[in-house]
């Protein structure tokens, strides 16, 4: 049961594999004085406003109270996949503050709601004023922060997101996990031989 | 220490070596069962929505893991990346006892008869290496019989007129309907159409000592919560076990395949759960790690004899990797269809499989398993915004008022769209990768596009106030349905194995899977993969009384 490699040949591995895959430097995680894992403090409070456009709070509530800046930190802290992902939210994160000044002459967790839509319109549209848009695709940003933020609102609650099972209230649908249990008394049936439970 | 020798080494524990093991052990051979993954049980079900085999966007519960197992695929422009097990191209198939088994939906179909003879009906198609398959349907019809007996299917296909002629009933009966499942099927009738209800390997009622489907959604991509869709790790692999005949041993990768100074295989070298390099001989080899993998592993037997790998004179293994290529439509409702009863496929038809005068082939079409909440994120109509307050309110109004309706387009194999292995990049054992490239026939889109149009019509038909497409692109196909890397056929020249699935050169060799396929079918393969494992194990234990491979 060795689920994690534990010899001299996983650092070979991660030289051939992972760094060829373009995972990018590796970056710190967790900033000084910041409480998330992996965003800054300022960064953290970007995300939530870009998710809470992606994700309105109307008579439901929105992404940032159903905790998508938390699913998101956690994942680019722990999930092997996101690793791919950190360094275009470090670089798309200042990206978007510029393309804000730019436009609006101010942070973008300053704007108002329609102020912060025009951005995020730009950045889909691709090529926004900015100078790290010169260097990184404006819309793979977007499309990788509004993937993420549609997972942390509409995914399973255990990752971070969803909290008390938001997305799923908002769709109308049950929170357990375990469903369709009510339809059968499985008392009655005939048990299999161990292991179902 | 050297290992005990056994009479055969089965790679892979999957639908296909699950049954080969079992087979061969009840056949009284000593067999060793050799597994990537590990033995998952009802115990490791997590209705988990980011991590499963089908949405694996934090990663694959049942393998192989995203840090041992890369690959390489090749995009149409000719760029290679390196891909992990959960990305998409990856093509993945998962690595476990029970292989796809363990997650897959479980619809348990027969081919047609047609299915076998694509070439000879539709004549040839360019750029295509469409061709019949050596067998046919009645050579398989009692192995799909003794699949649906063994493993346990349910389902009512009697009123399908367009099936294959079969002698016994399914051994179970189908579900009762769900709304949607009701819906469609009185508006296929309507239509004038033939609805039916999916054979599923799933318990409906009490079966091999297990209970029946409890109803919720969680088929696709899930573990079964109550043990009630059957797999091979479910069944035949305990059967084996239970013989005394058969060792199970997981977390085992192996290498490559060992050959002597006559060219004829005597064992295999694999990496052990520890990592230490292990070598097994054996009498014969069976090779049923799916069309991939599979190939991968003949490609990286390389010896004197075997220059190019094993089964490769004719530089045919890997070729034609094909899977399935899906169309689907979404319809949205004015009532409300969300009963929460799983399987959620139910509804089957099978007017347009074949003998469609527009297009070469066709597919069976049957409504969708469940779509989970963050699956239909992306699966809003092109008019309405990925994101914002209108998102939002479409997703409330939509998501408990839709249906979704699709089927597998039989591809036309190219020979181009193939399985290599890479000549730079290496897993965590050292071993070469799979290296994957090439593309999709484009007539398979039209076919697409031609079901397509056909399950628009259904929808209206049931009450669709409105409807929106998503037609399969041109990429490379695969996935879990995964099949065609090496082709059965009767020439050595244009084929991997024979019709018995022994390898052309290498008669205590044998390829049994889903990479013998000449075509895939209109249908999901898992059932005729273990009809064609039935089937040539009869012919692998009848050799093993006579010359016993020596």
């Amino acid at each position: 049961m060795t689920q994690t490699p534990r010899n001299p040949r996983r650092r070979r591995f991660l030289k051939t594999a992972v760094s060829a895959a373009a995972t990018g430097a590796l970056v710190s995680c967790g900033r000084a004085g910041s409480q998330w894992r992996f965003f800054s403090t300022e960064e953290a409070k970007t995300v939530e406003a870009i998710s809470e456009r992606f994700i309105p709070a109307d008579q439901d509530p929105g992404a940032a109270w159903a905790g998508v800046v938390r699913y998101i930190d956690r994942q680019l802290a722990v999930c092997f996949k996101f690793r791919v992902f950190r360094e275009l939210y470090r670089q798309g994160l200042a990206g978007i503050d510029q393309t804000s000044t730019a436009l609006f002459h101010a942070r973008f967790v300053e704007l108002t709601s329609e102020q912060q839509g025009a951005v995020l319109k730009a950045l889909a549209r691709g090529k926004p004023p900015g100078e790290i848009w010169k260097q990184v695709s404006a819309q793979q940003f977007f499309d990788m922060v509004l993937n993420h933020a549609m997972q942390g609102y509409y995914g399973d609650p255990r990752h971070g997101g969803n909290r008390d099972g938001v997305g799923w209230r908002t769709l109308g649908i049950p929170l357990t996990p375990v469903r369709g249990r009510e339809q059968f008394d499985l008392r009655s049936l005939p048990r299999a031989t161990g292991g179902a439970s | 220490m050297a290992l005990k020798h056994v009479n055969a080494v089965v790679i892979g524990a999957g639908a296909a070596g699950g049954i080969v093991a079992k087979e061969l052990a009840v056949g009284g051979l000593s067999v060793a069962l050799l597994e990537r993954g590990q033995w998952y049980t009802t115990a490791d079900c997590r209705k988990d929505e980011l991590r499963n085999q089908r949405t694996c966007i934090l990663g694959n519960p049942f393998g192989p893991d995203d840090e041992r197992n890369p690959r390489v695929a090749v995009d149409a422009q000719g760029r290679a990346r390196i891909v992990l097990p959960s990305e998409g191209n990856y093509q993945n198939n998962a690595a476990c006892v029970g292989g796809g088994t363990v997650s897959y939906g479980a619809m348990a179909w027969r081919f047609m008869e047609t299915d076998f003879r694509l070439r000879s009906t539709y004549g040839p198609v360019e750029g295509s290496t469409l061709a019949d398959w050596p067998i046919g349907y009645a050579d398989l019809e009692p192995y799909y019989e003794k699949a649906e007996w063994e493993i346990g299917v349910s389902g009512d296909v009697t009123p399908d007129p367009f099936k294959a002629p079969r002698k016994k009933p399914l051994p179970m009966p189908a579900l009762a309907g769900s709304r949607e499942t009701e819906l469609l099927r009185a508006a296929a009738k309507r239509l004038g159409w033939h609805p039916f209800d999916v054979p599923m390997a799933r318990n409906t009622v009490p079966y091999n000592g297990r209970q029946p489907c409890m109803r919720c959604r969680w088929c696709v991509g899930f573990a079964c919560e109550v043990d009630a869709k059957n797999g091979t790790q479910n069944t035949v692999i305990p059967t084996a076990l239970a013989t005394g005949n058969c060792e199970l041993r997981t977390e085992c990768m192996v290498k490559e395949i060992l050959t002597d100074s006559w060219g004829r295989v005597r064992g295999v070298a694999y990496f052990d759960t520890r990592d230490r390099l292990q070598e097994q001989t054996t009498d014969v080899v069976v090779v049923s790690a799916a069309a991939v993998e599979s190939a991968r592993l003949l490609l990286n037997s390389k010896s004197r004899l075997h220059l190019n790998g094993l089964g490769n004179r004719h530089d045919w293994v890997g070729r034609n990797l094909q899977g399935h290529s899906y169309p689907r439509v979404a319809g949205l409702f004015d009532i409300d269809l969300y009963d929460d009863l799983g399987p959620g496929a139910g509804i089957a038809l099978c007017d347009f499989a074949h003998h469609n005068k527009a297009v070469v082939g066709g597919a069976m079409m049957t409504n969708e398993f469940m779509r989970s909440a963050i699956q239909f994120v992306a699966k809003v109509p092109p008019d309405v915004s990925r994101w914002g307050p209108e998102h939002k309110a479409f997703m409330r109004r939509a998501y408990r008022s839709h249906a979704s309706v699709g089927g597998p387009v039989q591809e036309m194999p190219v020979f181009d769209a193939r399985v290599q292995v890479d000549p730079e990049v290496k897993d965590y054992w050292g071993i070469p990768v799979a290296r994957l490239s090439g593309g999709k026939h484009p007539h398979v889109i039209e076919v697409a596009k031609f079901i397509a149009e056909k399950c628009v019509v259904w929808l209206k038909e049931a009450g669709a106030t409105k409807t929106w497409k998503s037609i399969p692109g041109t990429g490379l196909s695969g996935g879990q349905h995964q099949a065609g890397t090496c082709r059965m056929g009767n020439d050595p020249k244009t084929s991997v194995v024979n019709r018995y699935c022994q390898v052309h050169d290498v008669d205590n060799l044998f390829v049994i899977d889903g990479s013998v396929n000449v075509n895939n079918g209109a249908f999901n393969p898992a059932l005729t993969i273990m009809a064609v494992a039935y089937y040539a194990c009869d012919h692998l234990l009848k050799t093993w009384k006579g010359t016993k491979f020596r």
